[in-house]
């Protein structure tokens, strides 16, 4: 019977059939960070239970740790230091390898289990991190999971999984000059809601895909959250393996030749049944931004603020009217020409190599505007090294752009260093939630050139107005 | 896990879509290494006028602060309830705060699994039936995990679907990694046979 992908990596890890609908699955990889590892590695201790395998769990400092040059265990955020002592001394203690703050091999960990080469495709990976998806890019199923399910997986290797449903998204086109991967989620979640993949793992397929780098899709796969599915998963092809190929975990010898074998057959046959489908025509995404509270609330950069007025579900219409009053925006206001305060790049969303070079190549040459705060975290230590050998770091450093050391950052407001209440912010991460980056802080989301942009100009800008976009 | 049966409580209001977990607990709100500590910050950008911890002012026009619903113990809510973060503080807070129930039309994937367990229940109902169940003013209803319904006091009643798995570990209150462990045997026969066909996939 023909399979998805979703299908044969489900089959393959099934070690019990509960019934109704759910299974006992196996877990290939945990990932943990400070903020919820320490939690459910500690409320393991407090019960007596033991990581079963530690040699497949893998733990890093992302979330609190700050990003200012000359980190180390004390934060801007009051009480961080608990959360890293608590993760190092449990680590230690249950033998997980670490990537600790000075290691480098450390990053925010859906950017850093890529680049170590701990997803992998068809494996199931799980992280009590609901942007653990970005791993589906690899054809991982990787999903979020929260703390119970965490001790539950680092505890028996296994999930109890109620089967999602299946959603397929067909790609098709080439994306025009200046359009990339966020924006394609953006406009998928614009179009079909925050909800509209509830219920679902998602697969994206079709001809568009060849297009997008495995970084690409990583964006893509991240904001699958957003879009409210379980997860999402691309099948690996050879620009995946040629990823893979050679990272510290990735298997070698003979191993490495099953695995490829294995790889190999891991795509959704010719016949296999979604539940639901979609077609995303990638010629027509305009570069794209939000404009409220929701990743639903996006728009193309050109258009004008959307009418709750016209909305006919009354807590749809609610909900545009309180993003709005939040946003301090006026329904029909062009979305570009809105003023920003602060720009970030950064997130699992979009902080890898390609994207600062993307945002480089706008910066280039060019001052930030006057008043505009902008910020540079590259997702990983090791992605921080590689731009600064390119010399991208000089470009951000002269535009105006701070720096930083590799971590979450700004992309959530821990309680410590955060944006002035009522900032407007450009921002490459991945939600515009109110308060997310601060209190009062309103996100606007887009694509590390559409930051650089904004940021050069003060206000939400075309990235197609610049000749490198 | 306490075991959940039967609830009677007061539903208080809260329709509004896409609720996420940052709205539900703000992360400025999880400083330590804890599940508890937590029900204060429930809300907290929506149920305070300030982001001042130690002097909070409440807003009175949030509806959790007028005093019909301070006893309140049902949420009813919109669409997509619990998306975004994993954060498993939300659940956490939720009960610390005397919530035992939310319905909603959805629930964000991560969240109604966290929910599930640690016994606070999730309820799925269309968006029609909530609106009905809220224009029972500060009603009191009756939620029945045996026969999965939900009834106002005036006769009004709606039947949920559960996912028979989740339901008989709520209603035993059963640890999910106690009733795994009782599997070991399967798991292990399992990774014999996997550590052959996958050996590529195992790092020891
Ligand atoms: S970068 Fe942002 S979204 Fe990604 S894991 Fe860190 S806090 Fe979460």
């Amino acid at each position: 019977m023909p399979k998805t992908i979703f299908e044969k990596i489900w089959d393959d890890h099934l070690v019990a059939d509960l019934g109704d609908g759910s299974c006992l699955l196996h877990i290939d990889r945990v990932f943990l960070h400070e903020r919820t590892g320490s939690i459910a590695l500690s409320s393991m201790a407090e019960q007596g239970r033991r990581v079963k395998n530690p040699q497949q769990v893998f733990a890093t400092m992302d979330h609190i740790v700050d990003t200012f040059p000359g980190r180390g265990d004390n934060t801007t955020m009051p009480g961080g230091k608990e959360f890293i002592t608590l993760l190092r001394g449990e680590a230690r203690r249950a033998g997980i390898t670490l990537f600790d703050i000075n290691d480098p091999r450390q990053g925010i960990s859906h950017v850093i289990s890529a680049e170590q080469g701990i997803a992998l495709p068809g494996l199931t990976l799980v992280c009590p991190d609901s942007h653990t998806c970005t791993l589906g890019a690899l054809g991982a199923l990787a999903w979020g999971i929260g703390s119970s399910d965490c001790e539950h997986a680092l505890v028996t290797e296994t999930l109890r999984v109620v089967k999602p449903g299946q959603l397929g998204v067909r790609l098709e086109g080439r994306l025009a000059p200046g359009v990339t991967a966020k924006d394609v989620i953006l406009q998928l979640t614009g179009k079909y809601t925050a909800a509209g993949a509830s219920g679902c793992v998602l697969e994206f397929h079709g001809p568009g895909l060849g297009q997008l780098s495995v970084e690409a899709r990583m964006t893509l796969c991240n904001m699958a959250v957003e879009f409210s599915a379980f997860s999402a998963l691309i099948a690996p092809d050879e620009t995946t393996l040629d990823y893979v190929a050679g990272r510290p975990y990735t298997p070698t010898g003979s191993a490495w030749d099953a695995a490829q074998d294995y790889w190999r057959t891991l795509h959704t046959d010719a016949g296999a049944v979604y539940d639901k489908e979609l077609n995303l025509d990638l010629t027509q995404i305009e570069p794209s931004v939000t404009w409220g509270t929701s990743p639903q609330h996006t728009i193309g950069v050109c258009e004008q603020i959307p009418d709750p007025g016209a909305e006919a579900d009354a807590i749809t219409r609610n909900g545009m009217e309180r993003a709005l009053e939040y946003m301090d925006l006026k329904a029909g206001r062009a979305i570009a020409s809105v003023p920003v305060d602060a720009a970030f790049i950064g997130s699992c969303t979009n902080s890898r190599l390609s994207d600062l070079r993307a945002a480089a190549k706008v910066l280039k040459g060019n001052k930030i505007a006057a008043g505009v705060k902008a910020l540079c975290v590259p997702g990983s230590t090791q992605v921080k090294r590689a731009a600064e050998q390119e010399g991208l770091h000089e470009i951000f450093l002269e535009a105006g752009f701070e720096w930083r050391e590799a971590g979450c950052s700004l992309c959530f407001y821990a309680g410590g260093e955060g944006f002035p209440v009522g900032a407007r912010v450009i921002t490459s991460t991945n939600r515009n939630f109110e308060g997310r980056q601060g209190p009062g802080v309103r996100s606007h989301l887009a694509s590390p050139a559409t930051v650089a942009a904004s940021a050069l100009k003060g206000y939400i800008a075309d990235v197609r107005d610049f000749a490198a976009g | 896990m306490k075991p959940f049966g039967a609830y009677e409580g007061i539903a208080v209001p809260l329709l509004r879509n896409n609720i996420d977990t940052d709205a539900i607990i703000p992360s400025r709100e999880m400083r330590q290494v804890s599940k508890k500590g937590l029900g204060t910050g429930l809300f907290a950008g929506w149920r305070y006028l300030n982001t001042d911890r130690e002097a909070r002012a409440l807003n009175p026009d949030f509806v959790l602060n007028q005093p019909q619903y301070a006893a309140a113990g049902i949420l009813l809510a919109g669409a997509n309830f619990g998306c975004g973060s994993s954060r498993e503080h939300a659940v956490w807070a939720l009960l610390e705060y005397g919530f035992r129930a939310v319905i909603a039309p959805g629930f964000g994937s991560i969240f109604y699994h966290n929910a599930m367990r640690n016994g606070l229940l999730p309820i799925r109902l269309p968006e029609a039936a909530i609106l009905n169940l809220c224009n029972a003013d500060a009603a009191r209803l009756t939620i029945d995990l045996h026969n999965t319904t939900v009834a106002t006091a005036t006769g009004l009643s709606y039947r949920f679907e559960i996912e028979p798995l989740y339901r008989d570990l709520l209603l035993q209150g059963m640890d999910a990694i106690d009733l795994t462990l009782q599997r070991q045997d399967a798991i292990e026969k399992f990774q014999a046979r996997d550590r052959q066909q996958r050996s590529w996939a195992y790092l020891r």
